[in-house]
Order: C-alpha cells, then sequence, then structure tokens
C-alpha cells in the first residue's frame, strides 16, 4: 500500500517543490529585498577594502613602499617623520607570542580535560563557564591589565626600575585570558568528534588514558586545534584595547615582554583618540596600517577556515 | 632468563605508564580550574574595588574633575540608545540574509563567495570597522560623530554573526514543516514565512542577543568614529519626545560605558580606578544579562 519513499525519490520531490515559481506577484518584491539584504555583506567587503586602498594610496604618494618596508623606525608624529612599519608589526609579534605561549598549553589542557577525562555533567558546567569569559568585554581585560597585572601583581614582584607602568607582558597575560576560551573550546570541538573507535583500538592495545588523550585523540585532532590556534591569533593580532591601554605606545622593535611597545591596532587608536587633520600624512598612515592589519587577519582567518573544513571532512 | 628479566621490567613500565596516566587527570583537571578561578578571581577583584563607589549618584552623575563626583549617565544612556540604531539595522538585513541564504539562493559560486565573505567579516578587527564607520558615515554621509553614525557602525560589525547564527537556527526547523506547507499549495515565501520563520525565531534571537552583547562592550570602533568625549549632556532622544525631534536626536555626540570604563582606566588620577571598577561592573551586569536571557531562550525552545 503506501510505500515510504526511498531517500533518492525525497529528494526529488523537495527539489520540485522548492523550485516552484512565486505564486504572488508582491512575492517577487520580498524576493528583491531578499537578495538586496545579502548583497549588504558584499557591499562592506567591498567598502572596507576599498577605502583601505584608497585611502592606502594617497600615503604611499607621499611616502614610499620601500620606506614603509625597509625602514626600521616607526615615528609619524614628529621630526624627523619616518614610516618604517616593522616596530609595530614586531609590537604585535611580542604580544601574540608571548599570549600564545601562555595561552597554548592550558587552552589545549582544558581541552583535554573537558573532552576525554571530564563527566559529562562536568563539562555541561564547566563549558559555558569558560565561555563567558569570552563574552567579557575587551575594555575590562584591559583595565586589569593595567591595574591589577602590572602595579598589583608584576611592580612588587620584579621591582619599579624592572617593569615599566606600561609593559607587553601585562597586555599579553590578560591576551592569553581572552584567548584562552577560544582554544579549549574550538579544541574541545574538535576532539569530542574523534570516532570512539580509535580510543577503544588504542584501550584494547593496552594504552593508558593518557596515552589515548595524547597520542592517538590529540593527533587525530590536530587540523582543528590548528584552527583554534589560528582563529585565537587573528583575535589577538586584531585585538585593541588591551595593547592601548597596558603595552604603551612607544614603537619599539623588540620580543622582549617586559618592554613598553607599540602595535599596530595600538597605533591606528591613537590615531583615533587625536584629532589628527584629514589629508595629513599622519592620517593617511591609519589605513596603511590598517591594510596591514586586514591582510594579516584575513590570512589567518582564511587558515583557520581551511583547517575546520579539513577536520570536518575528516569526522563528520 | 633474559625473558623473564624482560617481563619483569615490562611490568615496571606498565607501573610507570599508569601512575603517569592517573596524575595527568589532576594536571588537566587544574588546567581547566585555573581558567574558572581566573574568572571568579577577575569578578572579586573588581566587586571589592568598584561596589562602594557604584551608587545611585554614579549612575546619575555627569562626568566630573573629581572622582567622587564623576558619573556615567551619559555613557549609559548613549550605549542604550546607540544598541537601539544597531539592533533595528541589523535584524532585518542579518534575517533576510539568513533566509535567503538558506531557503532561496540557487546553489552556485555566488552563494559560496556570499558564505567564504560572511566568514571571513566575522573574523575582521572591530578597529577596522571603525575606519569604516569614520570613513563612510562619519565624513561621506556627514553623519559626524553621532549615535546615529556609531550604532550603524556596530550593526555592520554584528551583522556576519547574526547572520551565521540565524542561518543555523532556520537549518534546525525539520525540513518536513516546509515541505508539508509546499505540498499544500503554499508558495515558498508562504512556507518559509508562516511554518519556517516562527520556529526558527527563538534560535534567531539567541544569536541576536549574543551579537548586542558583543556590541555593548565594544570599545575601539566607537573611538575610532568619536565616542571618546565628555558629554554633559543627555545624548539621543529626551524623555517624553516630540515625534519631530526624534530623529533628529540621534545627530547628537556620544559615549558609551566601554568607553566611560577606558577614560576611567587611563586617568593618571588612581582614585579613578574605583569608578572604572565600578563602571565594569554595571557593564557586565548589562552583557551578563543579556546572555542569561539568551541562554534562557535556547533552553526553553530546545526541541519544544
Amino acid at each position: 500500500m503506501a510505500r515510504i519513499m526511498t531517500p533518492m525519490e525525497s529528494d526529488i520531490l523537495h527539489e520540485a517543490l522548492r523550485k516552484r515559481v512565486f505564486g504572488r506577484p508582491g512575492e517577487m518584491v520580498i524576493m528583491a529585498v531578499l537578495v538586496l539584504c545579502a548583497t549588504v555583506s558584499l557591499v562592506t567587503t567591498v567598502l572596507i577594502v576599498g577605502v583601505l586602498i584608497r585611502e592606502s594610496l594617497t600615503f604611499f604618494e607621499e611616502v614610499s613602499l620601500r620606506d614603509f618596508f625597509l625602514d626600521t623606525k616607526w615615528q609619524p608624529l614628529f621630526q624627523p617623520v619616518s614610516f618604517g612599519i616593522w616596530e609595530l608589526v614586531a609590537g604585535t609579534l611580542n604580544v601574540t607570542l608571548w599570549a600564545l605561549v601562555l595561552a597554548v598549553p592550558v587552552g589545549l589542557a582544558v581541552a583535554i580535560y573537558l573532552s576525554e577525562y571530564a563527566h559529562t555533567n562536568t563539562r555541561r558546567v564547566l563549558k559555558p563557564i569558560l565561555e563567558a569569559l569570552a563574552g567579557v568585554p575587551t575594555v575590562v581585560y584591559a583595565y586589569f591589565a593595567l591595574t591589577f597585572v602590572t602595579q598589583d601583581v608584576l611592580r612588587p614582584l620584579l621591582g619599579n626600575q624592572q617593569v615599566p607602568i606600561f609593559n607587553a607582558f601585562s597586555a599579553s597575560l590578560m591576551l592569553a585570558v581572552m584567548i584562552l576560551p577560544t582554544i579549549a573550546s574550538i579544541s574541545e570541538d574538535a576532539m569530542a568528534s574523534v570516532p570512539r573507535d580509535l580510543r577503544e583500538a588504542a584501550y584494547a592495545l593496552g594504552a593508558t588514558k593518557l596515552e589515548v588523550a595524547v597520542r592517538v585523540v590529540f593527533p587525530a585532532a590536530l587540523s582543528g586545534i590548528i584552527a583554534a590556534i589560528l582563529l585565537a591569533i587573528a583575535r589577538v593580532v586584531g585585538e585593541t584595547m588591551i595593547v592601548a591601554v597596558a603595552a604603551g605606545s612607544t614603537p619599539n622593535l623588540t620580543l622582549n615582554p617586559l618592554a613598553p611597545i607599540q602595535t599596530m591596532t595600538g597605533f591606528m587608536l591613537q590615531v583615533g583618540l587625536g584629532d589628527t587633520e584629514r589629508g595629513s600624512v599622519d592620517y593617511e598612515a591609519l589605513f596603511a596600517v590598517g591594510m596591514m592589519l586586514f591582510v594579516i587577519t584575513l590570512l589567518f582567518n582564511i587558515g583557520a577556515y581551511f583547517f575546520v573544513r579539513r577536520y570536518r571532512e575528516e569526522y563528520e | 632468563m633474559a625473558h623473564e628479566t624482560r617481563a619483569l621490567r615490562a611490568t615496571g613500565a606498565v607501573e610507570r605508564r599508569q601512575i603517569a596516566s592517573n596524575l595527568s587527570r589532576y594536571v588537566f583537571l587544574g588546567a581547566t580550574l585555573l581558567g574558572v578561578s581566573v574568572l571568579a578571581f577577575l569578578a572579586y577583584q573588581t566587586i571589592s574595588t568598584g561596589a562602594s563607589t557604584l551608587s545611585l549618584d554614579f549612575l546619575t552623575s555627569y562626568p566630573s574633575r573629581f572622582a567622587d563626583k564623576a558619573g556615567v549617565r551619559p555613557a549609559i544612556l548613549g550605549s542604550l540608545w546607540i544598541l537601539f540604531v544597531t539592533i533595528a539595522a541589523s535584524i532585518p538585513v542579518a534575517v533576510g540574509t539568513a533566509i535567503w541564504i538558506e531557503e532561496f539562493a540557487p546553489k552556485n559560486r555566488l552563494l559560496t563567495i556570499v558564505k567564504i565573505n560572511l566568514a571571513n567579516l566575522a573574523g575582521v578587527p572591530s578597529i577596522i570597522y571603525g575606519i569604516l564607520g569614520l570613513t563612510i558615515f562619519v565624513r561621506f554621509y556627514g553623519m559626524d560623530r553621532s549615535l546615529l553614525a556609531g550604532g550603524l557602525t556596530l550593526a555592520l560589525m554584528i551583522i556576519p554573526m547574526t547572520v551565521i547564527a540565524a542561518q543555523e537556527a532556520i537549518r534546525q526547523v525539520p525540513p518536513s514543516l516546509r515541505d508539508g506547507a509546499l505540498a499544500l499549495g503554499a508558495t515558498r515565501w508562504q512556507a518559509v514565512r508562516y511554518n519556517v520563520l516562527p520556529n526558527a525565531v527563538p534560535g534567531i534571537m539567541t544569536g541576536l542577543i549574543l551579537s548586542v552583547s558583543r556590541a555593548a562592550g565594544e570599545t575601539a570602533a566607537l573611538i575610532m568614529i568619536g565616542g571618546f568625549t565628555f558629554l554633559r549632556f543627555d545624548p539621543g532622544p529626551p524623555p517624553f519626545w516630540p515625534p519631530s525631534s526624534f530623529l533628529d536626536s540621534f545627530r547628537d555626540a556620544f559615549t558609551v560605558l566601554p568607553i566611560a570604563i577606558y577614560g576611567f582606566t587611563i586617568d593618571s588620577r588612581l582614585e579613578f580606578q574605583a569608578n572604572a571598577a565600578a563602571a565594569i561592573i554595571v557593564l557586565m551586569i548589562g552583557v551578563l544579562t543579556l546572555n542569561l536571557i539568551a541562554a534562557i531562550i535556547r533552553e526553553r525552545f530546545r526541541r519544544g
């Protein structure tokens, strides 16, 4: 009598029903509005790229690409002006490096605990709490970096001589707290999607829990873990408030965590705070640095997208 | 003989491996507790520093040179009105985009480009949205450094993540609901409007609220478009606004709560740190309330 459709037949029916044209004339208007909505995001991208390129070109009329990439001093605000981007890139690299050194081991340990050791109920309680860390506005972390980390911990511990009031490390520490949930949560997702069979097979061969976690699950989830770290890097590189408040505004070609530095975002905020004249070189420099920042974060985001797709293909 | 010693050695190794494995549990647990206790510790620090400053006066006073008189009234109003603009501008666009992608878009290269573009926009640093808003809204459209320019900038910033959440919500609606409507002769739009959307609303709301809580804490983008000012008046529509001045008042200059926190934090006079902590308590109550509402909606409508 009534026959159940095969999945293929149901797909065909489904598509046929979906493809039916609009019944009422007013619905073409609705369709047009929906398409218009979808173009907003495309227009946003075009505008971002357009604005950055256009204003950067004005900047590069006055400062040669050669100076931008080969000078070693970033000194836009006083004479003699000099626009060597590397001091700002080094500042960003400095805080990113130390934030990763702090956050990656802890983040991965948290991910392993939640995925391999924790009871389901424990995970259900702990994961939302950790993710709440990701919802804290970064200006709050900025406040902690300057007041608590520098004034209450680093300076009493190492002495005021050693620790300038603005230093890269206080920012790195709070950046690490900021990205910890990103690393832990995405890595945990990747580990949780490793098939049970792999674990069971390893146990059957006599592996201990630790060995299963570190030598079976961890490598199997590696592409998801790499994606998590790349996303975290993109967030650190683009973060503004923490570094602007706590790391200082002294461009500095160093990876020393206790030095005052300035990052790319830090410089951009500095220009935004001052009433720089439109058309002046340092106003245009905002866009050249913005371009650099945009390209760097884009590369890391695309990398993360690629790795996420890869682990989805592997196990999901 | 040789065989025996090897067996014994193996036993010792197994024991060591077991001990290492048992210890590892506490190492990984310790790391997790470290993460959770950081959150608890930061909350404790803020409350112990800021609680004594937090009062009705603090909420209703204007900024001041004196720490004990300085309040966050314009910042709170600015935050509320900016979020009003952000929500009004982003809901239709984000939901429309998600509906188009999930229900109507032809499955071709254009769709792939739209999707990848959204994923990338969601990762663009907020300060870049700030310079976009500065160039387009503040300068090109001549909105000046206003509530309107700030709200629209934040709307552009949260649209990508709201779209991604709304897409997820629409995808969760069982296809049978849509197909049933289509089988009964509904047009595609009718099926979406009356069967799919009502069932996706809780998921869309959850995503929207989380995006708005992100916007509520945004600082850098709004500093770029000129939100770092000391206001001695209430930005936005006055209470009992006459309809004629409602739209005009969105051209007011603005500041927001996160920028007030920034201002208190970088003040060289240390007594302002208590004001920063008090303002953080206010902001966090707002952000956590939003997150709580999102969590409640998500729980209540889970497989309803």
